[in-house]
């Protein structure tokens, strides 16, 4: 269809490539699984190769993987402590997990895994999955501590411990939000400005020399959404460790 | 059975959508869910993102980051243990310094001294080689003046035999004859006292 290419809902179609049903659920290998796969393959690969010699002097690839590991290392420290660390197994991975599928995304014609809610919203459930078994397994009731806070009157308490449960059962939405609305937007706004320089290019001379406009936006856009790949995986790694400490250290 | 009856499912809505609304049936096929929020969709992403991102962890998990913290472990360790090294042979360095410094201390207390012996020493052999030649000059000296004083002595006596034979001769030229020898010499005598 000709209307797809300047469609920009379009990029984030998902079909099938290996139809695959399992108890009347569809669960067929689709570009979004395809490049979850390429996520961690290349995520796994890089990670891995980039260390394969173990030099005491780093080169620049295993200067970066180890730049990545001491990032996070040092993110889930300083917000949860020594006992987080048992965390870094998993924040390291949603962080590079993240990471890698924003920056793929950024590729033309390459699916963007972290665009669909459902991927994010997962994810978030997975942190905050984590946090209450964590959480309850660690102390307890205790646990429901982090909906008291100390020191506030008690005629405010019932108040107080709403707000806090709201804005604990809030945290997935927002976490995943965050982080979907994020790429999705970004990557629509591309795909429009991109979209106006082959419509204005179909006028001619005059076309496209107004094209350079919507191109150069398109340009400064590109990188403004490199930014932001980054940025909103720094943004769920870092919520992750406020969120891991909550269950590390319930009592405010 | 369940990939025949899903079959049907996914086939099945736009022959049921058409059957219900015949009108609209088209547009709803154009028209799809904004994907994103298709929740046809999500068993399917659900279910591979857990695969994908449960080997992704278990892969981190298991090989790379044992591997990453042994890498920055050691070389941790490595910067240690090479501070410590530095530090060890700094101390070393600062200890031959001090060894250095106290026998040059040494060396030079005991030069001093040496000098110092040597320099008694010389004044010494001096002091005794002059006192030898001053008593021997003070010898010769005594010797010499003993010496002239015989010489003069001599020269004394001799002065009264030549006084006596001149007055003789004097006297025999003048008053002629012989001279009594003894009267002559008593009066050379009264005429030298």
């Amino acid at each position: 269809m000709a209307a797809d290419k300047v469609d920009p809902i379009h990029q984030f179609q998902i079909h099938p490539i290996i139809p695959l049903h399992i108890g009347g659920y569809d669960v067929s290998f689709t570009n979004s699984s395809l490049f979850m796969v390429v996520t961690i393959v290349l995520a796994s690969a890089f990670l891995y190769m980039s260390t394969a010699s173990r030099a005491l002097i780093p080169g620049r690839l295993q200067s970066v993987s180890e730049m990545a590991y001491e990032f996070v290392g040092n993110m889930l420290r300083d917000a949860a402590g020594k006992q987080g660390m048992q965390f870094f197994p998993l924040v390291f991975s949603l962080f590079m997990f993240v990471l890698v599928a924003n920056l793929i995304g950024l590729f033309p014609y390459f699916f963007t895994v972290t665009s669909h809610i459902i991927v994010t919203f997962t994810l978030a459930i997975l942190v905050i999955g984590t946090v209450l078994v964590y959480g309850f397994a660690k102390h307890g009731f205790g646990f429901l501590k982090l909906f008291v806070p100390h020191g506030v009157p008690g005629y405010l308490l019932p108040l107080v411990v709403a707000i806090e449960i709201i804005s604990f059962v809030s945290r997935p939405v927002s976490l995943s939000v965050r982080l979907f609305a994020n790429m999705l937007a970004g990557h629509i706004t591309l795909k429009v400005f991109s979209g106006f320089v082959v419509s204005l290019s179909a006028f001619g001379a005059v076309g496209i020399a107004g094209s350079v406009l919507p191109l150069a936006m398109a340009v400064a856009l590109s990188a403004l959404e490199l930014l932001v790949a980054f940025l909103q995986a720094y943004v769920f790694a870092v919520l992750t460790c406020m969120y891991l400490n909550d269950a590390l250290h319930p009592s405010h | 059975m369940f990939v025949t009856s899903a079959y049907a499912q996914e086939a099945a809505p736009a022959a049921a959508e058409g059957d219900t609304h015949a009108g609209t049936a088209v547009p709803a096929a154009e028209h799809e869910a904004f994907p994103p929020f298709d929740a046809k969709t999500f068993p399917s992403q659900i279910l591979w993102l857990v695969i994908t991102f449960g080997l992704f962890y278990l892969f981190l998990k298991r090989v790379v980051m044992p591997r990453l913290g042994g890498i920055i472990d050691v070389r941790n360790d490595r910067i240690a243990q090479d501070l410590d090294h530095a530090a060890r042979l700094k101390g070393e360095a600062d200890a031959a310094v001090a060894a250095y410094e106290q026998e040059l201390a040494e060396a030079k207390v005991n030069a001093n001294k040496i000098g110092q012996q040597a320099n008694d020493a010389a004044k010494a052999q001096a002091e005794g080689t002059r006192k030898k030649l001053e008593a021997e000059l003070e010898k010769k000296l005594g010797e010499a003046e003993a010496s002239i004083a015989s010489i003069k002595a001599k020269a004394m006596k001799e002065v009264g035999t030549i006084a006596e034979d001149t007055t003789s001769a004097i006297v025999e030229a003048l008053v002629g004859g012989k001279t009594d020898k003894a009267e002559i010499a008593a009066a050379v005598k009264s005429a030298s006292q």
